[in-house]
């Protein structure tokens, strides 16, 4: 495979711009997961830019007298019950979702980093008690998870990502933790500790580099998770409260009109099937890229 | 073995202390008084003692704790604040139709990705290998719920061949149990299909590498026993590691698809607590799930040994 050999040249080299250049040698070859980022990009793009394309506010711009009317011109994927615009909802969706995941996943990184930091890099009762909490965290199945936390902390779009971060982020401490557990006794972190190099250093500077690359592959994998988790919650009246737009909440909304108006259930569901198609795509092609042995 | 079997049943007990503390811990982190919460705006004080007497929310926390948790391993979960009836009771009701789901789906995906899988590693870099990993793709990326809708549209209000919502026991009609299950198992089954699929495929690809399987294709081994006998027995491990681990995303995908459905299940009774504020079947249900899942992860563990014996028990 020629990409292994690319990403190892990379490697040797250690240049930012060498790496870039190889990044973009994998993706060339991998037209698929070039794709992805294409997809990805762009419906970030469209996130950002929402409040500029839509045509329609997807809250106040009620109109009754145009009730689930079939996409046309002026309503490319058409209207809802309160005959609101499906695409400008879906655009503002996509600013909702992409907002909610990529914070909750950041932050569930954030967390998971340092204590998978800890946990690996102190070992003993500081590992194992940090560790048993873990893997009770990780007994529940996530969503449940998830539905259990907004059941207590109320639905809104802040305890989404508090809900959603609490879930993720003991995925995280646990692949980190195994990260710094194959690098800790290598010879030049030993090298560096008899220098006398503190342990922050040591955790930040030349532990947690090793741990970039699983991370980043694990981010977008939990990214496509959390798109997911974010729309089920929504779906079933637990994520974002109307009437401020979800890809989850719109196809909630669809439930009722299937037959007569089964363009709002057909459009939203695309967007998150897009989106998560192309952030799987992608995580692959990271994957090749960062961690060819995966292959 | 047995050694081995002992060693785990104990390492289970702190995770499952986690886990209750964890589920404890929900009620209080409700903001404000749980009891008001609970009860809703039109609550009596009198109300409001009552039932903070009967939750134990006088008390001081670990004390409280620790009545939570002798009252679990005795069994009792609690009553429902709506139905008045005992949580465990809500619970075997509930679970029968749930496992029922979970199991179709997972045969569901069993029979679609094993297949798929050892056909897209025997095929490897030829249409049939990309036109496996396409649906597998798709199968990963559509969200189960939108597809169990795409489902209900189709299969139900345009062909009327499978009803859309509801549940029927397997001992009231079989006919009838499984056309209603058909639907909501193949969305949730789907998903699980395109993550075996995946795994299947890479894992057989890994042992296809390997010189034995070159040295029983040498002996004069036909195809049939190289890829059915060798390969597959030999990359089940990975297979039946994600087919576990995923079992947790069965059980939440059943959440979103038994509200759908309008299936029985401890999915819905979830849902249906939560907009009832009813925290002590949340809790029941909650710690359930995760006891089931932490002792699915002990059945994956045990049946490591049939697939791998190279795997020493004794040792770690």
């Amino acid at each position: 495979m020629e990409y292994v050999e690319i990403t190892k040249e990379a490697e040797k080299k250690g240049q930012f711009a060498e790496q870039m250049r190889a990044f973009w040698k994998v993706f060339s070859i991998r037209k698929i997961a070039a794709f992805g980022l294409a997809i990805v990009c762009f419906v970030i793009l469209i996130a950002i830019l929402a409040p500029l394309l839509a045509p329609f506010d997807p809250v106040e711009d009620v109109d009754y007298g145009n009730r689930i009317a079939n996409p046309s011109a002026t309503h490319l994927f058409g209207t809802d019950e309160f005959g609101r615009d499906i695409f400008s909802r879906v655009l503002m969706g996509a600013q909702v979702s992409i907002a909610i995941s990529v914070s909750a996943v950041t932050i569930s990184a954030v967390i998971g980093i340092v204590i998978g930091l800890i946990s690996g890099y102190y070992g003993r009762w500081v590992d194992n008690v940090l560790m048993r909490i873990v893997d009770g965290l990780m007994s529940f199945p996530p969503i449940l998870f998830a539905i259990a936390l907004m059941a207590a902390l109320g639905n809104n779009m802040g305890n989404i990502i508090v809900a959603l971060a609490v879930v993720y982020a003991p995925l995280f401490a646990r692949l980190v933790r195994g990260t710094v557990l194959s690098v800790k006794n290598k010879e030049y972190v030993e090298a560096i500790q008899v220098m006398g190099g503190s342990h922050i250093r040591i955790l930040f500077k030349h532990i947690l580099p090793n741990c970039l690359s699983p991370l980043l592959i694990q981010m977008t994998t939990y990214f496509a998770y959390a798109i997911l988790a974010e729309a089920s919650l929504s779906f079933i009246g637990l994520g974002v409260p109307q009437p401020e737009p979800s890809w989850g909440n719109i196809l909630y909304d669809g439930r009722q009109y299937m037959l007569e108006a089964p363009w709002i259930t057909v459009f939203p569901g695309v967007a998150i099937a897009v989106t998560v198609l192309g952030l799987n795509l992608l995580g692959d092609g990271l994957r090749d890229y960062l961690d060819p042995r995966m292959k | 073995m047995a050694n081995y079997v002992i060693k785990r049943l104990f390492s289970m007990i702190p995770v499952l202390l986690v886990v209750s503390i964890v589920v404890f811990l929900l009620v209080h982190l409700v903001p404000g008084d749980p009891a008001a919460v609970m009860l809703g705006a039109e609550a009596t004080p009198q109300q409001l003692a009552e039932l903070q007497e009967q939750l134990g929310l006088n008390k001081p926390l670990a004390e409280q704790f620790f009545n939570w948790l002798g009252h679990m391993l005795s069994g009792d979960l609690g009553h429902s604040l709506v139905s008045d009836k005992e949580v465990l009771t809500l619970l075997w009701e509930r679970l029968p139709a749930t496992m029922a789901l979970i199991m179709y789906a997972l045969l569901i995906s069993v029979v679609i990705a094993i297949p798929l899988g050892i056909i897209s590693a025997v095929r490897h870099n030829t249409r049939w290998d990309y036109g496996a990993m396409l649906i597998a793709l798709i199968g990963v990326s559509v969200p189960n719920f939108w597809a169990g809708l795409l489902l209900i549209m189709t299969f139900s209000l345009h062909l009327g061949w499978f009803p859309s919502t509801g549940y029927v026991d397997v001992t009231q009609n079989l006919w009838k149990h499984l056309e209603h299950l058909a639907l909501p198992a193949f969305a949730l089954g789907f998903l699980q299909a395109g993550i075996v699929t995946r795994m299947t495929r890479s894992s057989m690809l890994e042992v296809l590498k390997q010189d034995y399987i070159r040295t029983i294709r040498a002996k004069g081994g036909t195809e049939k026993v190289v890829i059915l006998k060798h390969a597959l027995k030999n990359s089940m491990i990975p297979i039946i590691t994600i087919i576990g681990i995923n079992f947790g995303l069965l059980l939440g995908g059943t959440v979103v698809v038994e509200t759908i459905f309008s299936i029985p299940g401890i999915g819905q009774l979830l849902v249906q607590s939560v907009f009832n504020r009813d925290y002590p079947v949340i809790q029941g249900v909650i710690l359930c799930v995760a006891v089931i899942y932490v002792l699915i992860s002990l059945v994956v563990d045990l049946l490591y040994a049939y697939f791998d014996p190279k795997i020493d028990y004794n040792e770690g």
